[in-house]
């Protein structure tokens, strides 16, 4: 399973970016989308939402099931991915590229809360 | 868990296992939309080994299925017809469904569900006269290739299977040495389905593979059938239904003489719904079962909902108000949403062609 080092992860399984401007860029990590199966609908956020940290935020849906992914930190929805909303199977095909939404964080802080690589491979193996 | 006999193929592939009614089996070997296409286009193979194959034997074998199924065995004309039935309660409820065989002579062969198999089996016994026998088959292993090329792919792949296969009507069966091939299945495309010795499954398996037939997991396998119409037990019907409220009314036959289980409840039983398709207009989402369905008449349910890969949208079969009729515009509570649909005769789709 691929997690990358530079990237930081919810309990819920989203990966967060840090970018040089401070926003965070969200996705759903390569083991969310594995366990999912192949995506076929997504549902993203609009620009200018307020979310709170643990949200649901944007919605996956496989052939098998829909599901919630989460917003990692309070704060606000700048940017939903149209590119993957159109084809959500690139979401399966590079699930670290094909990101869901940007948010612009209420507190830089929260990010504290989140995982590092190696917190979060400990969460997949025990799944 | 139970394992069908290609298990070791399985994980030499390490095909996406799952559970399904104590049984592990492939979800999908790595694509199960690409795998529903093959379907459509070209030819996929399913091991459907979990399914029970029931063999009906003795003096008295006609007579006990022709009490105990809803459809008639009489229709049956010659060894090698089978038909579509459901097994039912004294109160016409749906115990199972189910293909019936006419081997030969007094010998018939029932195939039923998985999750059903056993307590389809106590059903039989109990109700089973003193000349008749009933044998489970699990020495049997069950493979169904499926598509516009499965026959040709079919022929290539195990010598002797044309001369026996290429003449049969759909719902016809017949021995080709060691096989038992029915040009039957549950995709809504032309195909066989294949009953042989457990011990020859792995063989066939990789005979069919190396014509290019592609293995197809229970993903492929329930878009399929959802797509073509066709109801799964357990999900779109049960022991609360009748045949008539799951669109099976033409395989009851009640016309004649003939007494069967359930048939005076039935009689008696006004249908209460209307099992019935549901396409979305826009891509706004995945209908799911147990979602609600608002139409004019009052609230349905959706029994079964997925994404349909050869129609890009979402599609459903859903039991709703006896009055909706296609063409019913209807709204489907997915998730926190409305959704705008609109109600469809089922099948979406038969012999890859899009119907509604």
């Amino acid at each position: 399973m691929n997690i990358p080092q530079a990237l930081r992860y919810a309990p819920t399984h989203e990966w967060v970016r840090q970018e040089a401007d401070g926003t965070l860029t969200v996705g759903i990590t390569d083991f969310a989308q594995d366990n999912l199966g192949e995506l076929v609908f997504i549902e993203l956020p609009e620009a200018g939402r307020q979310v709170a940290a643990a949200e649901g935020c944007a919605v996956v849906e496989s052939v098998k099931a829909a599901s919630d992914v989460y917003a990692p930190v309070a704060g606000e929805v700048i940017a939903g991915n149209a590119a993957a909303a159109a084809s959500p199977r690139r979401v399966n095909q590079d699930p670290y590229g094909a990101w869901l939404f940007k948010l612009k964080p209420a507190a830089v802080a929260d990010l504290g809360n989140l995982m590092d690589a190696g917190a979060y491979a400990k969460i997949v193996a025990s799944v | 868990m139970l394992e069908t006999p290609l298990i070791s193929e399985y994980r030499a592939i390490a095909a996406r296992l799952i559970p399904f009614a104590g049984w592990s089996l492939p979800l999908h070997f790595g694509s199960q939309i690409d795998e529903h296409h093959a379907v459509r286009r070209d030819a996929g193979l399913f091991d459907i080994s979990h399914m029970l194959a029931i063999d009906v034997q003795g003096p008295d074998a006609r007579d006990f299925l022709r009490h105990i199924l809803a459809n008639d065995i009489a229709r049956l004309t010659r060894p090698g017809h089978a038909l579509y039935s459901c097994l039912l309660n004294p109160q016409g409820g749906i115990l199972d469904d189910l293909i019936a065989y006419w081997i030969e002579a007094d010998h018939y062969r029932l195939v039923v569900n998985a999750a059903t198999a056993a307590s389809d089996v106590a059903w039989l016994h109990q109700n089973c006269p003193a000349n008749a026998l009933i044998q489970e088959r699990r020495d049997l292993a069950m493979l169904a290739v499926q598509g516009p090329h499965a026959r040709n792919k079919c022929w290539s792949a195990l010598p002797g299977l044309r001369e026996v296969g290429a003449p049969l009507a759909p719902f016809h069966a017949a021995r080709a040495g060691d096989i038992y091939v029915s040009r039957t299945g549950y995709t809504g495309e032309d195909g066989f389905e294949l009953m042989l010795p457990a011990g020859q499954a792995v063989d066939a398996w990789k005979r069919l593979r190396a014509a290019g037939v592609r293995p197809c997991g229970l993903g492929a396998r329930d878009t399929l059938r959802l797509e073509a119409g066709l109801n799964l037990y357990g999900q779109d019907m049960d022991e609360t239904v009748s045949p008539p409220e799951c669109g099976l009314a033409w395989t009851v036959s009640a016309g004649s003489e003939r007494d069967f289980i359930g048939k005076s409840a039935l009689l008696a039983r006004a249908p209460v719904s209307i099992l019935l398709g549901i396409v979305l207009d826009d891509r706004a989402g995945v209908m799911r079962a147990h979602q609600k369905v608002e139409t004019r008449q009052g609230t349905g349910v959706v029994t079964s909902g997925t994404f349909s890969p050869t129609l890009q949208t979402s599609i459903a079969l859903a039991r709703l108000p006896l009055a909706t009729r296609p063409g019913d515009a209807v709204q489907i509570l997915v998730r926190d949403k409305r959704v705008a649909a609109r109600v469809v005769k089922p099948p979406f789709v038969r012999n890859g062609r899009i119907l509604i």
